[in-house]
């Protein structure tokens, strides 16, 4: 079975401090979970579970609802292009379509070498800099085709 | 006019606490420590701020529900899940003026009477996370949080919680179900969170941009603050403007601005060779307006209301003429389709099944009766919910349909899109 290491250990007891209910811990705690294991399995929502007294079936409830936690590896540059109107507007279809052309893989797979997963997403509040993407943690805004080339190109 | 929420957005580091305490910040706790609660719930009501998360209810007569008898904790959560499309004024806030909204909740918790505070923040904001984490850190360090703040004898514990992809964590209650580890289900109402809210407890939520006002108000006074804006909506408000203007972003504007010099003066116009269709004036769940309406209306409360729209979260989005509004729309009902938490029937099915039919529709494909049976469909699904995910598709959805129904009707007809 899972195990969380020495340093998710100590970070899951300081977040427990600052709630009345160990439950109420169970969304920062999945993040630590990811970040340690890359995504969550069953295994680590066993685990997790444990760790807060709730029933696994809680723990499946709310990470099937949330979007972030994954329950399948992610490749090394995660690409989450969003499509929402007002990305739309300034031409996001055109940006998920090269994407799609140069890494050769269609939203939602990765590439065979785990390198890239590509992905669209609903709005990141990001509308004024559109069209744009996140990449792993950072925002790539006012994209072009020129622009993304480059990215791809300083990420191979 | 005085700027009340971007004044340190042009200033170099104001996320930095020195650079912020330069700029004036952390003064209004002095006086705030020498009102009574009760009395600031009165100034902020007296202010007439009025929410910026989109309902716009007054925020002092909300901190008022909260009973004063003391007997359980209270609450305070911060709404930075900002996820309604069109909208990233928070996210500003958040990057470049975190402790203005760390003095906001400092003032808010005291007034409702509690000690701790949560900000829940969406989890894909990667550099608010980092810049308001640091904020919280650094105000804990100079005693601006933690036991007694300024020796004032009352003590506030904030902490950042972070969120993890759902548009439904931005509606109140959903966002306390959140945070009490869970998926994020609105309740039903009544009973309020003022009453009963987080972990069982009065609550108050109130949005990044409505605490951020609050420094500002105990500073100049309530009068000051009401002498901006119209009679009914006071004060300054965030705009973020969006689509193929020359200048898109965030800008402070009093309320009562004229929407047509807004997209003027602030957005600077149209970009060469595009020209305005339309506007979705508060975020994606407003009512759209046509290119008169946008000559006509104001950025206030009542003159949205007067056009059949609202004002929402200062979201604007910008539709050019050869932008099709059946696409439009139709990116609108995929975005809800894919939010709906799936509570309730006449949301979850009725926001999947207007997503197909519009699918259809844009692709040519639409069947005689589709138009009406999507004005069914909203009509259907307004009201008829625990929270108001239903009505922010039903509401763009009637309103696309009535204000250019003859594109739906073309696609009908040419069975494509005539704009390729």
């Amino acid at each position: 079975m899972a195990e969380f290491s020495e340093i998710s250990k100590k970070e899951i007891e300081e977040i427990l401090n600052h709630y009345p209910t160990k439950q109420a811990a169970l969304l920062p705690v999945l993040w630590v979970a990811q970040e340690q294991f890359g995504w969550i399995s069953e295994g680590v929502m066993d685990l997790v579970a444990q760790t807060l007294d709730i029933s696994p079936a809680h723990v499946y409830g709310v990470v099937t609802f949330y979007t972030m936690y994954y329950r399948k590896p992610v490749g090394r540059c995660h690409i989450q292009v969003c499509r929402t109107l007002p990305c739309a507007l300034m031409g996001a279809e055109s940006i998920l379509e090269h994407l799609e052309k140069k890494l050769g893989i269609k939203e939602g797979e990765t590439t065979p070498d785990g390198q890239f997963t590509l992905s669209t997403v609903e709005c990141l509040a990001s509308c004024g800099t559109a069209p744009m993407l996140r990449l792993n943690e950072e925002y790539r805004e006012n994209l072009t085709p020129e622009k993304i080339d480059q990215l791809l190109a300083a990420l191979k | 006019m005085d700027y009340v929420l971007t004044k340190n957005f042009n200033v170099p580091e104001a996320y930095r606490i020195d650079v912020y305490e330069r700029t004036g910040g952390y003064q209004s706790l002095k006086r705030l420590f020498t009102m009574k609660p009760v009395d600031v719930i009165e100034e902020v009501k007296s202010s007439g701020l009025r929410g910026r998360g989109g309902a716009g209810f007054s925020a002092g007569l909300k901190w008022s529900f909260i009973p004063k008898d003391g007997k359980k904790n209270v609450y305070l959560c911060v709404n930075a899940d900002e996820s309604e499309p069109g909208t990233f004024k928070d996210r500003s806030l958040l990057e470049l003026d975190p402790h203005r909204l760390v003095e906001g909740v400092i003032i808010a918790a005291y007034a409702i009477g509690a000690k701790t505070a949560y900000i829940y923040i969406r989890g894909e904001f990667d550099l608010p996370h980092t810049r308001i984490k640091a904020a919280v850190a650094e105000a804990y360090q100079k005693g601006y949080l933690g036991e007694s703040i300024l020796q004032s004898g009352f003590g506030l514990n904030l902490y950042v919680h972070r969120g993890a992809g759902a548009y439904i964590c931005g509606e109140e209650t959903g966002l306390i179900e959140s945070l009490e580890g869970k998926r994020g289900y609105p309740r039903i109402k009544p009973p309020f969170p003022a009453i009963q809210g987080l972990f069982q407890s009065p609550t108050i939520v109130n949005n990044v941009e409505t605490l951020s006002v609050l420094p500002y108000i105990l500073m100049v006074g309530a009068n000051a603050y009401r002498a901006i804006g119209t009679e009914k909506s006071t004060g300054t408000k965030l705009f973020s403007v969006s689509g193929p203007v020359q200048r898109p972003g965030v800008y402070e504007v009093p309320m009562g601005t004229p929407l047509r010099h807004f997209l003027q003066e602030q957005a600077g116009g149209m970009l060469p060779g595009k020209v305005l269709k339309a506007v979705i004036p508060g975020g994606s769940s407003m009512p759209v307006l046509n290119a008169q309406e946008v000559e006509e209306v104001n950025l206030d409360y009542e003159s949205m209301a007067s056009k059949g729209s609202m004002l929402g979260s200062g979201g604007v989005i910008v539709i050019p003429e050869d932008y099709c509004m059946v696409k439009a729309l139709a990116n609108l009902g995929r975005f809800y389709a894919h939010e709906s938490c799936g509570q309730c029937s006449p949301c979850r099915e009725g926001t999947g099944w207007a997503a197909k039919v519009l699918a259809r529709l844009e692709a040519g494909k639409g069947e005689a009766g589709d138009i009406d049976l999507l004005l069914d469909i909203g009509r259907k699904m307004t009201g008829a919910t625990i929270c108001v995910l239903a009505d922010s598709l039903a509401m763009p959805m009637a309103s696309f349909i009535k204000k250019f129904r003859p594109e739906f009707e073309e696609h009908l007809t040419l069975k494509k899109c005539p704009k390729g």
